[in-house]
């Protein structure tokens, strides 16, 4: 993992202080709320419907056992004793006052944590893969490039007021597990037909109110020139990105209307204008960084665990949690753990102080000290030894973390929606409750098979709605909660925008619906055939049937 | 037969810890809604929205703004979902909030899902 140097903690600690200091003014009302809100943004602290928010930074969703008992303990000290893990792999806590504010930051850079840039106009958490170093499918961990771009993008000047909030994901996967297609700026790396690898930049793309897929402007770009075009994306975008309507602000829409030639155009005419003379210190200063990342020293074992296999024939319990949960690791008689936080009618993402710590300690035991914050709201212990697999399930199976449904129907992202959020039109968490409670049989829901159903409060889809297999977006009719669904959504390499399937549903409806829609998957599948791969197939006719003939 | 009176009401959130109150008759800012002044007439809305303004230069509060809202048996009800939610607490929770600490009232409790 990477470690702060005496710069990263400098520079940390002086940000701290200078928020304990524009806090106090503001509290002593030297400075008004107009003055006060962009500086508290740019350190993570929203004013949301019951109390301040404030959203904690975990670059590319990596965090140590220590890291994550300082979120817990700032959940049980400072907050009503649980966070919520977000869909930009970060954490927020719901209750926090902004008098205590700057003692929690304090205690985040304790260890190597800050809330910089998780709100604001500017380059935010960069996430990625969270398989990242010990998917089996990986070209090469993503992380180096992700915390590259972390340092680059930290307070960067020129980059500091863009027109619009900036999120860039990384993956150096063939399978896309971050979703590169649906943000800002998204990086693939993949191999050429020499066998050399290079990364795909893909720009323009995102969710919110206006979703879109985003267009290659390099397909094979060296490593070592990432920043330099980065910077000339970046520059195109600050210079031509609108700023008179927050709307069409974002850089998808610049795409789109200068058309995807001429903003490559745009960029490579930057890039040109000012070469880079020597890309010297960036290499050197990745392979610093690359170190970091080294893999952790894992023992040669054999590909098949005896311990592992008996405790499946054993425990039936302990076998379907294996089933679903498990997923392939690089390195033989490793695997990657997914720990589900999405109990069946429980809150998605929500965690209590106890139980981040006992995933602590599971890390510190038997994962490399290392945890990772997954984009759909799970953790994940990347470098679990099969042998130690059954008693990891022991001790999730205790703490009501053992929930069987990883990649399943009820593994569901939602927003916090307008339980807790000032933007929100609807509520998104009960709805997911109704949900999962209606495919609690897990039986059903393996039988569903991998199926990605996410829920969004609002149009600003931070619950990934237009991606979803089956999205969910809840709206305001009048004063009344209403909830629109969409079909064929997809984040993964061929990425989608959901289409509405028709006229939305009251909430207490919702589930019914969504009952109905994979009653007809079932009965229409092939074969082996996916969710996503039937609905590409048939299209969305069987499923308006389903729903609406009957009315 | 219980009368419901419909005006405004004025809610903001408290500056030091952000939690949502409403300005009372006597000008103080209360975590419950039946607490908060009614005003019936827009000239009265105007009143509460100075107060509330002065209250914000004086580091009370921040972000105040005007609520549809009504009274009947002493309880105060927002019209919109959104500012019934505020006097309540997240619904997804109801061992936190308002309506953990007897500040919220029956009336507000939204239709569940």
């Amino acid at each position: 993992m990477y470690r702060y140097d005496e710069f990263d903690h400098q520079f940390v600690r002086e940000r701290t202080a200078q928020f304990r200091d524009q806090a106090e003014r503001r509290l002593r009302g030297e400075l008004t709320e107009d003055e006060f809100r962009p500086l508290r943004l740019m350190n993570g602290l929203y004013l949301q419907l019951h109390a301040y928010m404030l959203r904690v930074a975990i670059p590319y969703g990596t965090l140590s056992g220590r890291q994550m008992r300082q979120l817990a303990m700032i959940a049980d000290k400072y907050d009503k004793g649980y966070g919520h893990f977000t869909t930009r792999q970060n954490i927020q806590y719901n209750w926090i006052k902004l008098e205590e504010t700057a003692d929690i930051l304090g205690h985040l850079a304790d260890v190597e944590m800050h809330a910089i840039q998780t709100s604001g106009n500017c380059i935010r958490n960069v996430t990625t893969d969270h398989w990242a170093g010990a998917a089996a499918d990986e070209i090469a961990d993503p992380r180096p490039v992700g915390e590259l771009l972390r340092q680059w993008s930290s307070l960067h000047p020129e980059f500091s007021y863009l027109p619009r909030k900036f999120k860039i994901a990384v993956t150096g996967a063939p399978h896309d597990r971050a979703a590169v297609k649906v943000h800002d700026i998204g990086l693939r790396l993949h191999r050429n037909a020499e066998g050399k690898v290079g990364w795909e930049v893909i720009v323009g793309g995102g969710q919110g109110r206006t979703p879109m897929i985003g267009v290659t402007v390099r397909d094979f770009l060296p490593e070592h020139e990432l920043i330099a075009y980065l910077e000339a994306i970046m520059r195109v975008y600050n210079l031509y990105g609108r700023r008179d309507n927050k709307y069409k602000a974002r850089i998808k829409i610049l795409v789109h209307e200068l058309g995807a030639e001429r903003f490559k155009a745009e960029v490579e005419a930057e890039y040109a204008r000012k070469p880079q003379a020597s890309t010297e210190v960036e290499e050197r200063e990745l392979a610093r960084i690359a170190a970091y990342f080294a893999p952790p020293p894992f023992e040669r074992l054999p590909r098949w665990s005896a311990a592992f296999e008996e405790a499946r024939l054993a425990q039936p319990d302990f076998a379907r949690w294996a089933r679903n949960n498990l997923a392939a690791h690089k390195v033989d008689g490793y695997t990657i753990v997914n720990i589900s936080l999405k109990p069946e009618g429980g809150i998605p993402g929500d965690a209590t102080g106890d139980q981040m710590r006992l995933m602590a300690q599971l890390a510190e035991t038997y994962s490399h000290d290392e945890l990772r914050v997954s984009h759909a709201q799970n953790i994940v212990l990347p470098h679990v030894k099969k042998d130690d697999v059954f008693a990891v399930w022991q001790a999730l199976d205790a703490a009501a973390l053992a929930t069987p449904n990883y990649g399943l129907a009820g593994d569901i992202i939602a927003c916090p929606g307008l339980d807790y959020c000032a933007l929100a039109t609807a509520r998104s968490i009960p709805v997911a409750q109704s949900i999962s409670r209606k495919f609690a049989d897990i039986g059903r829901q393996e039988e569903i098979g991998q199926i990605k159903i996410n829920i969004s409060g609002c149009i600003n889809a931070c619950g990934h709605h237009h991606v979803g297999h089956i999205g969910i977006l809840g709206l305001d009719k009048k004063g009344e909660e209403f909830y629109q669904i969409t079909l064929g959504g997809s984040s993964a390499e061929h990425s989608s925008i959901g289409t509405i399937l028709g006229p939305g549903f009251a909430g207490h409806e919702v589930a019914d619906a969504i009952d109905k829609i994979l009653e007809t998957y079932l009965k229409i599948r092939e074969p082996g055939e996916e969710f996503i791969a039937a609905y590409r197939r048939v299209g969305p006719k069987p499923f308006k049937e389903a729903l609406y003939a009957a009315a | 037969m219980t009368t419901t009176e419909k005006g405004q009401i004025v809610t903001a959130n408290r500056l030091r810890d952000g939690i949502a109150v409403f300005l009372t008759r006597s000008g103080e800012w209360s975590e419950a809604i039946d607490d908060a002044v009614l005003a019936l007439e827009p000239e009265a809305a105007a009143g509460l929205e100075q107060r509330a303004r002065l209250a914000e230069q004086a580091c009370l509060v921040t972000g105040s703004y005007l609520v549809d809202a009504e009274r009947r048996a002493g309880q105060v009800r927002a019209a919109h979902i959104r500012e019934r939610m505020r006097a309540l607490g997240p619904t997804v929770r109801p061992d936190l909030g308002k309506q953990a600490e007897g500040k919220a009232n029956s009336f507000a409790a939204p239709e569940g899902v």
